[in-house]
């Protein structure tokens, strides 16, 4: 058998190029859950392992990044809202952008691992596998629950940051990854919403693309009931203040009013362009409050002792 | 032959690229200015990437002193 080697031209991928790949939100959003995962356990850490730990969880999120645009090539080239990603723009080869991906993935891992601790490297693992394997090579083109199951990696961060500065996982970063769990939806789904013909120009089966909108609409109403008070629940179960609750019961209860909203809503995407920015603010208002709470739950113990 | 000429034509690689040496002669890929530059800016940022491993790795041993090596589960 003879094999002819497929010449392959030098590559112009630049440095931008590899960062794009790693999906710097989305990274930017796991290195902030992270922060705050680590920030509120009960334990202090060396701001170098700390350091460190954080460099991981981004490098592992934008591994997770670059393999789901390595395998999902054929399907950004069809969306308007991804085709100027560097895989389908031809300005990385899809070769680069895998051997890109798992080196970081590995590399991420085991770094975390030898650095920091191994129960925090093992759930960097599941959720860079998780988000690879489950939801970008299994569930991304197969079901309208994709990014319902699939939101669990990125809801894992938090309880990446607690393990890193415990070595254990508890209730309250479970409850943070309940938090993002179901914030995943709405805040997808009102993105589909509005972009329902790129997906389905693409043929991923997105909730408005398989179900229509309006079943998409009355589906983040239930997301936004649950999900309210879930973000309320770190301050009436006592792990987080006056401040956090009043400030999670408020946008709690913006974003049930704004899934009423969207739901009564019968033509156009104002309501769900929205609903997908205030879901960000929401997120961000949460993490940033227990922050917050947590700083100066420290800093008036130390000025009280 | 021209029909020779022709038949090896046929037989050749498809637009090849410009092919040069370590002097620019000869056999190799000679790669544009633009591909030049993109491998220069990837080679510094492997190297910035492995330096600041090699750094952290270096503070995290400083830090840890002898625990470094040990791993709680």
């Amino acid at each position: 058998m003879s094999v002819t080697a497929a010449r392959v031209e030098p590559s112009i991928a630049g440095v931008g190029d590899y960062l794009e790949l790693m999906k710097p939100r989305v990274m930017s959003l796991a290195v902030f859950t992270a922060l705050v995962g680590l920030l509120i356990a009960p334990t202090h850490l060396h701001p170098v392992i700390a350091f460190t730990a954080l460099i991981c969880i981004a490098v592992g999120a934008g591994a997770a990044g670059a393999l789901n645009m390595w395998y999902d090539a054929d399907i950004d080239a069809r969306m308007e809202r991804t085709a100027a990603r560097p895989v389908p723009a031809g300005r990385v080869a899809p070769g680069e952008a895998l051997a890109f991906g798992v080196t970081l993935a590995v590399g991420a891992v085991v770094v975390l691992g030898l650095l920091v601790n191994v129960i925090a490297a093992a759930l960097l693992a599941v959720s860079i596998g998780f988000y690879v394997f489950v939801y970008t090579m299994w569930l991304k083109r197969l079901t309208p629950q994709n990014i319902v199951i699939g939101g669990a990696a990125g809801a894992l961060p938090p309880m990446i940051g607690w393990a890193a500065a415990t070595g254990s996982i508890a209730i309250e970063p479970a409850l943070l990854f309940l938090i993002i769990f179901f914030w995943t939806p709405p805040h997808f789904w009102a993105l589909s919403l509005f972009r329902s013909e790129d997906y389905a120009r693409a043929g991923i089966p997105m909730l408005p693309v398989v179900a229509g909108e309006a079943a998409t609409r009355r589906q983040i109403l239930v997301y936004a009931l649950v999900l309210a008070p879930l973000g309320a629940a770190p301050w009436f179960l006592g792990y987080a203040g006056a401040v956090y609750g009043i400030v999670a019961v408020i946008s709690g209860a913006a974003i049930v009013a704004l899934a009423f909203r969207l739901r009564a809503e019968a033509n156009g995407h104002s309501a769900s362009k929205q609903m997908f920015a205030f879901s960000i603010l929401y997120l961000f208002l949460l993490f940033a409050m227990l922050l917050v709470d947590r700083v100066s739950t420290v800093l008036i113990g130390r000025f009280a002792a | 032959m021209m029909t020779d000429a022709v038949m090896d034509e046929k037989k050749a690689p498809p637009s090849p690229s410009p092919r040069a040496g370590e002097n620019g002669e000869g056999e190799g890929v000679r790669l544009t200015e633009q591909q030049l530059r993109a491998r220069r800016a990837r080679s510094i940022a492997i190297a910035v990437a492995l330096g600041v491993l090699v750094v952290l790795f270096y503070i995290v041993t400083l830090v840890k002193g002898p625990g470094v090596l040990v791993r709680p589960l």
